[in-house]
């Protein structure tokens, strides 16, 4: 290879990635500098915001929406424990009682996701509706009462959320434990009496990086949703993804709904440091 | 092997599988419903009506060709896009490549709704009208991520020597990475192309705050769902659900025919 050849081979990288990454920088990093600067700013619609540094905004947002912040934590905690207590026995099975037909499984399991979103929770919300196809009959027949109701509560929210996000558990720790070596796991039965301490000793600590990572991706879009707690909940179910829709299309508050963004990304950043701490970083890592 | 067990755990899955399709099959068959008045709610007898009627709404047609307009022309740009910075990163080492792996993940990490208004906050910043262009850039967006991380799987386990070979054969750098690297991740091109694809036609979130008065299939159905969901809207789930199915079915075809051949 002559020296202008590799001269120019060392530009290729840069010139690969220049338009990608260029989109990204104007359509991701400025837009969020941009809202980060609107979270200082005053004013009001009409009259326009200036510039002022105004960290009351954040004070601000937080006193008057923190019940809906915390609410939005506490229901994605428990969307990711559900999510993965749903899906790990039905991977694990997937993974390794399968056989040749584990693909298959895993596509069964991903195609009622083709289904649009929105046309997916509308649906739930007709199957839980009070005198639906599911609770209708039940209260016909006298075994439920008929005040009883499960959409517009915080049950048919968390449920919405839950079955929405699940493949973003389920994924995550199908790759975990398809990777794992069979003769390992076999030497791990051989080694502990039973095979359930066999599967808490080895299996389940090595599938630990799925686990964290399928988390993280639910966790996530769980606290940030709006539209479950919008179609199946009710005004005491409101999220904080709830707030900021308000703040920016019908309060027209930018500089509150931009401060509340960052703080739901700063609530996202310690939960996920908290959860890294609880499992263990050095399992992850190792 | 703990047959006991295995049945047990396979009989569980077999009913959350089950589970997952709840809403799909009530969608499906409520787009056969002869229904009386507004509501879609009451089962009554069955109909081809909504499927001979598809397109009859104006406002849904229309909703249903932005939609598929927009996710067309932002899965193309965000696949090309997408490639190009997978290829860098596995096939090439440059000063801040970790770096660049970092901020790649960054839109994924980032929840939807923040995505969404920063962009607002931009857009009217810059005093920039919302509308048509203003979602396709937003899909492009969220969609290079998803399309890096996809692609990468696919390049980086690939053997560098195949192309080293073409080279020594006599090949040019373009032609051995047209007729020899190229074809081998075409697979996962395809993949992340479906993703984005999929990943646009399905948005409401990023959408709604960069719409401006253009209206698109998620838009339209979020809009209506208050007064009553026509049931064309479950007949369009059902054809969407219908390709998903097909795709499935010719992946495991595909799957098993590679099992055929080991």
């Amino acid at each position: 290879m002559s020296s202008s050849a590799r001269a120019r081979g060392r530009f290729v990288p840069y010139l690969l990635t220049l338009p990608g990454i260029g989109w990204l920088l104007l359509f991701f990093a400025i837009p969020m500098v941009t809202m980060f600067s609107v979270s200082l700013q005053e004013g009001s619609l009409e009259q326009g915001y200036r510039l002022t540094f105004h960290w009351a905004n954040y004070s601000q947002a937080f006193g008057d929406s923190s019940t809906q912040a915390f609410r939005s934590l506490f229901y994605a905690a428990i969307v990711t424990a559900v999510t993965f207590a749903i899906s790990y026995p039905m991977v694990y099975w997937i993974a390794f009682k399968a056989g040749r037909k584990k693909h298959l499984f895993l596509l069964l399991l991903l195609l009622p996701y083709f289904t649009p979103f929105l046309i997916r929770t509308l649906s739930w919300k007709f199957v839980l509706a009070d005198t639906g196809i599911f609770l209708g009959p039940l209260k016909d027949w006298g075994l439920l009462d008929e005040s009883f109701r499960l959409l517009a509560t915080p049950l048919s929210v968390i449920a919405g959320i839950t079955y929405n996000f699940l493949p973003f558990m389920a994924l995550p720790l199908f790759v975990a434990l398809d990777r794992l070596d069979p003769a390992m796991l076999e030497a791990a039965r051989d080694l502990y009496s039973d095979r359930f301490s066999a599967f808490l000793k080895v299996t389940f600590p090595l599938s630990l990086p799925g686990v964290f990572a399928g988390s993280l991706l639910t966790f996530i879009p769980a606290v940030g949703d709006f539209i479950d707690a919008e179609l199946l909940g009710n005004p005491s179910t409101t999220m904080i993804g709830n707030v900021i829709e308000r703040e920016f299309t019908d309060s027209f508050n930018y500089p509150e709904g931009a401060a509340l963004s960052f703080l739901l990304m700063a609530g996202i950043l310690v939960g996920v440091a908290l959860y890294a701490r609880w499992l263990g970083t050095e399992e992850l890592t190792g | 092997m703990g047959g006991k067990r295995s049945w047990f755990l396979g009989t569980y899955t077999g009913l959350a599988i089950a589970y997952l399709y709840i809403p799909v099959l009530v969608m499906i068959m409520f787009g056969f419903n002869d229904f009386a008045g507004r509501f879609n709610f009451e089962w009554r007898r069955p109909t081809l009506e909504h499927y001979r009627t598809l397109f009859d709404i104006p406002e849904l047609t229309e909703a249903l060709k932005n939609s598929l307009l927009i996710a067309s022309v932002s899965t193309i740009v965000a696949t090309v896009l997408g490639t190009m910075i997978a290829l860098a990163l596995t096939r090439h080492s440059f000063r801040g490549r970790s770096g660049l792996n970092l901020f790649i993940f960054l839109p994924m990490a980032t929840p939807e709704i923040v995505l969404g208004v920063s962009l607002l906050a931009m857009f009217v910043t810059i005093n920039m009208t919302r509308g048509f262009l203003t979602i396709v850039i937003a899909h492009i967006m969220f969609s290079i991520s998803y399309v890096v991380v996809t692609v990468k799987a696919r390049t980086s386990g690939l053997d560098q020597s195949l192309e080293e070979a073409a080279r020594d054969l006599g090949a040019g750098p373009w032609t051995a990475f047209r007729t020899v690297t190229f074809p081998l991740i075409l697979p996962g091109i395809a993949a992340a192309s479906v993703l984005a694809f999929v990943l646009s036609i399905d948005d409401y979130v990023v959408t709604t705050f960069n719409a401006g008065a253009t209206i698109t299939l998620p838009l339209w159905i979020y809009g209506v769902s208050r007064f009553g969901v026509p049931a064309q809207v479950n007949v369009i789930g059902t054809l969407i659900f219908a390709i998903g199915v097909i795709y499935v079915a010719v992946m495991a075809f595909r799957i098993s025919s590679e099992d055929a051949r080991l």
